[in-house]
């Protein structure tokens, strides 16, 4: 288990100014048991049009495999300050990764949407791991990812 | 200096390094097993076609990856399965697994990281600074001790342990180098020390909105070959803005689908691939050959730590110290040590015991710490040194030569200076010799004139003892026997005599090859492993001090045989001379590697007269694989002395010898063995321009005369001895 308080370094556009526009997250990512190395992961949110709106959590710290996480490499150019201050380890096979954040309301049920890219060493780049729309009703619906996910659930 | 950064991060990194070098070389192997078992290549082939092959296979394709090593795997969807294969690109079909093999991982793991990750990481890196610091500082141990970089490739010489130590390290050493290197380049760029320059072109702003060309026919694809293709990776279905990604050995870049050219490209950095070089050094992936023979190469690492270690402990019992010693002011008797293996310090040891022992007082210190103005009372000065290597001091005595010229002398104190050494290299006591000019130029007054000790004779060390005794007013005879090894009792097979006729009475002794303990023979010491040309140490019956006699036999003939000639009074040559067949001996071995046949075919000329036919007989009859060997032999008379006659006719015979040169000096002839090589010195001359190689045993001032003969003969091609011996084509043994 591991649990971060990502409230204070978060500093992206996606967390809200004030307390009262916003609400705690937690997001529970829970790995398969897929024989390898520890998983690299980028959180991060899309806006109604498709367009990259801003990262939430960096799972895994050096930036040179970032590449293969190819979808939030393509929408950020690589950009390492996307994920100033919200980068931690990687996640092993069958660990979970749990963040609590403060996110802002007008997130859910406005047509954005949540993605994971995923990659682990020697094995297949898995972007697109998990696309799911952030929505109120969403909340404590576990989403099965394609190839390294085994579950992730929002709850407010 | 060099030696305490070789030392200590070797043993500090020791069990690390075990671990990382094991594991390293398992690693090693699986490249060479992916490369045979991995599809074959098709020759020419482009992306283009591969892709096109994959996808017909597999419609949901997303990602082609080419590793090093040449295995194709693909990455695929079929609907919400995930699915991977290794690829054969002949017919874009599964062939075999794509998932890593698990103990590959956990190796890999262990090797790079010890399982923690980032900290391990450090730890490994660690450990790869501590084997590259090893390395070098071990290669310049190595020039040191052979006398200088331009002699590194030179035969090495002295004891066992060091001597393994230091093949083995010259076998290995670049491979160790590279490893190390290797690894602290990749951790660097691990943890992006190193400056990023891989390729990564900013996606086109805008592509052709089309879909679906087949990548077959895409010629951005076309005009790559497979062999340099690293990763292809797919559009999303139906994403009319997504483009292929392509990289390759050269660079990265982006595809369109539905014209399939290239829309933007970028060529990796020289950072990336001199990273890319760096990572098929170390791991062999892409180089299986390379990576097997640098896995060999990875386990000299155990060796090296066991022989190693093996020399430190040797080193570390011969510390300073003498029990009941006095201050440097105090002392009556400086004993200064110049010593390398710690052997020359054991005789200063019982030299300053002995003088304790009569009265006297004695200061004990190094060389180094030489300073005539603290000696208030000092009488005597003794300086006990060894030589190393090629005529060196040794390390912890460099450069005292040129302090000692250039310091003023004690105002009344004497000196003595005792030379330590080995006569099977070139500059026998060379140090002690510079030690001597050096005192002398300074103005020291001399007890005693420079005495030379061949590798540490007790007989000799108690000669001087007694000398200086004489001088200093002390009566001294000491007799220390450096690391008295643990002697065997050796049965009297049989006995051949000679030279009755001439009172020169001399023998063949033959002795049973005696029981060897389970222990030695696992060790390969004492009688378990033994050479002609080795010593053996006999031990006679009422003395604790051994005599030495070069062996004329190895393990492999099945006995022990020395020749012995009576000396007038001698002690053990008197009981041996005196041996019944049945009857013992206390014995043992002691190596003597400087005096052994090397294993070229080249010519071998052998040079002996009187007792010092025995190796040399023992080298002929070894000879089963028939190398020229070609014998000059001295002795008095055919009739009377003529040591192993028969035996050199079988083997004549039997092609172990290819020519018996024989000089008498009680015939008509008058010869003796120095004017029988005159004699043949074209024969001689030839035979030493083919590469021939020179043994010498027998008598000292025989051996004086053969090498100045052969100065004389070998002088027209531009040779001499001591140039012969440097390149390790001339050794002595002599008594």
């Amino acid at each position: 288990m591991k649990r971060i308080i990502a409230t204070l370094a978060l500093t992206t556009a996606l967390i809200a100014p004030g307390l009262a526009l916003a609400r705690p997250v937690t997001l529970t990512v829970n790995l398969s048991q897929y024989g390898g190395q520890g998983a690299y992961l980028a959180l991060y949110v899309t806006d109604p049009s498709g367009a990259y709106a801003g990262s939430l959590w960096m799972a895994g710290g050096k930036s040179k495999y970032y590449k293969h996480l190819s979808d939030w490499a393509k929408f950020t150019g690589g950009d390492v300050s996307q994920v100033d201050g919200i980068t931690g380890a990687s996640v092993g096979a069958g660990r979970n990764l749990e963040l609590t954040m403060d996110l802002a309301d007008a997130l859910f049920d406005a047509g954005y949407t949540l993605h994971v890219d995923a990659a682990v060493e020697d094995m297949r780049d898995s972007p697109n791991e998990i696309a799911m729309p952030l929505t109120s009703e969403g909340a404590g619906q576990p989403v099965r990812g394609r190839r390294y996910i085994a579950d992730l659930t929002y709850t407010f | 200096m060099i030696r305490l950064f070789h030392r200590w991060p070797a043993l500090l990194a020791t069990v690390l390094l075990l671990v990382l070098a094991v594991s390293g070389t398992i690693l090693s192997v699986f490249p060479a097993v992916e490369r045979t078992t991995a599809p074959a290549p098709v020759a020419g082939q482009t992306v283009a076609d591969l892709a096109g092959k994959v996808i017909a296979a597999y419609p949901g394709v997303e990602q082609i990856r080419r590793a090093p090593s040449g295995k194709i795997t693909a990455y695929w969807f079929d609907g919400n399965t995930p699915g991977a294969a290794v690829i054969d690109p002949a017919t874009g079909l599964a062939t075999g697994n794509a998932d890593p093999s698990a103990l590959q991982g956990w190796l890999t793991d262990l090797h790079r990281a010890l399982f923690l990750q980032d900290l391990g990481r450090w730890i490994t890196a660690a450990a790869a600074l501590a084997l590259l610091v090893v390395a070098l500082t071990g290669a310049a141990l190595i020039a040191q001790r052979q006398g200088g970089w331009s002699l590194w490739f030179s035969r090495m010489r002295g004891p066992t342990a060091g001597r393994w130590h230091g093949e083995l390290a010259r076998v290995a050493v670049v491979s160790l180098v590279l490893s190390s290197g290797t690894a602290l380049w990749m951790t660097a760029a691990t943890f992006e020390l190193l400056p990023v320059d891989e390729a990564s072109p900013a996606l086109p702003a805008e592509t052709s909105g089309l879909v679906g060309l087949a990548p077959g026919d895409m010629s951005a694809l076309a005009a790559v070959p497979v062999t340099a293709l690293r990763d292809l990776t797919f559009p999303y279905a139906g994403d009319t803005t997504d483009v292929f990604t392509l990289t390759t050995t050269a660079g990265m870049g982006y595809v369109d689908q539905g014209t399939g050219t290239l829309l933007a490209w970028q060529a990796s950095g020289p950072w990336t691939r001199a990273g890319e070089w760096i990572y098929l050094m170390h791991t062999g992936e892409g180089a299986a050959l390379w990576g097997l023979i640098l896995g060999l190469l990875t386990l000299s690492i155990p060796a090296l730590a066991i022989t190693g270690i093996q020399v430190w402990l040797k080193g570390r019992k011969a510390r300073l110290s003498l029990p009941g010693m006095v201050h440097a002011e105090h002392a009556e008797t400086i004993l200064l040590v110049a010593s390398e293996s710690g052997s020359t310090l054991g005789f200063a040891r019982a030299l300053g015991l002995a003088l304790q022992e009569v009265g006297g007082s004695v200061h004990l210190a190094p060389l180094a710490a030489y300073a005539p103005d603290r000696y208030a009372a000092a009488k005597q000065v003794l300086v006990l040194a060894a030589t190393w290597g090629n005529g060196d001091a040794p390390v912890a005595a460099r450069g005292l030569d040129a302090r000692l010229a250039a310091t003023p002398p004690h105002p009344r104190a004497k000196m003595a200076i005792l030379g330590f050494g080995d006569r099977s290299f070139p500059a026998f006591c060379a140090f002690a010799e510079r030690l001597d000019h050096a005192a002398r130029q300074a103005g020291w007054s001399m007890l005693l004139p420079l005495e030379r000790i061949d590798r540490q004779s007790a007989q000799a060390f108690a000669r001087w003892s007694r000398d200086l005794g004489q001088v200093i007013g002390y009566p001294l005879d000491i007799l220390h026997q450096p690391e008295m090894p643990r002697s065997t009792p050796l049965r009297l097979v049989s006995r051949q005599d000679y030279g009755e006729a001439l009172q020169a009475p001399t023998a063949i002794l033959t002795f049973a090859l005696p029981q060897v303990s389970l222990r030695d023979r696992l060790a390969g010491r004492g009688f378990s492993r033994f050479h002609a040309g080795d010593l053996l140490g006999i031990l006679p019956v009422g003395s604790a001090i051994p005599r030495f006699y070069s062996l004329a036999s190895g393990t492999a003939d099945g006995f022990v045989e020395i020749v012995v000639k009576k000396q007038s009074g001698g002690l053990c040559s008197g009981q041996l001379m005196d041996l019944e067949p049945g009857q013992m001996v206390r014995a043992f071995i002691k190596p003597n590697p400087g005096f052994r046949p090397d294993r070229s075919k080249a010519p071998l000329l052998l040079i002996g007269a009187g007792t010092g036919i025995g190796p040399l007989a023992g080298f002929i009859r070894a000879n089963r694989g028939k190398r020229p060997i070609h014998l000059w032999f001295g002795a008095r008379h055919p009739q009377a002395d003529f040591l192993y006659a028969d035996a050199l006719e079988g083997w004549s015979s039997q092609g172990h010898l290819a020519s018996l040169n024989t000089a008498f000096s009680r015939t008509a002839a008058r010869q003796h063995v120095q004017d029988r090589l005159r004699t043949d010195a074209d024969r001689v001359r030839h035979l030493v321009g083919q590469g021939a190689r020179i043994m010498v045993c027998g008598g000292r001032d025989m051996a004086t005369g053969v090498r100045e003969t052969l100065a004389e003969i070998l002088a027209p091609l531009g040779l001499c001895p001591d140039q012969l011996r440097a390149g390790g084509r001339y050794a002595e043994d002599t008594y």
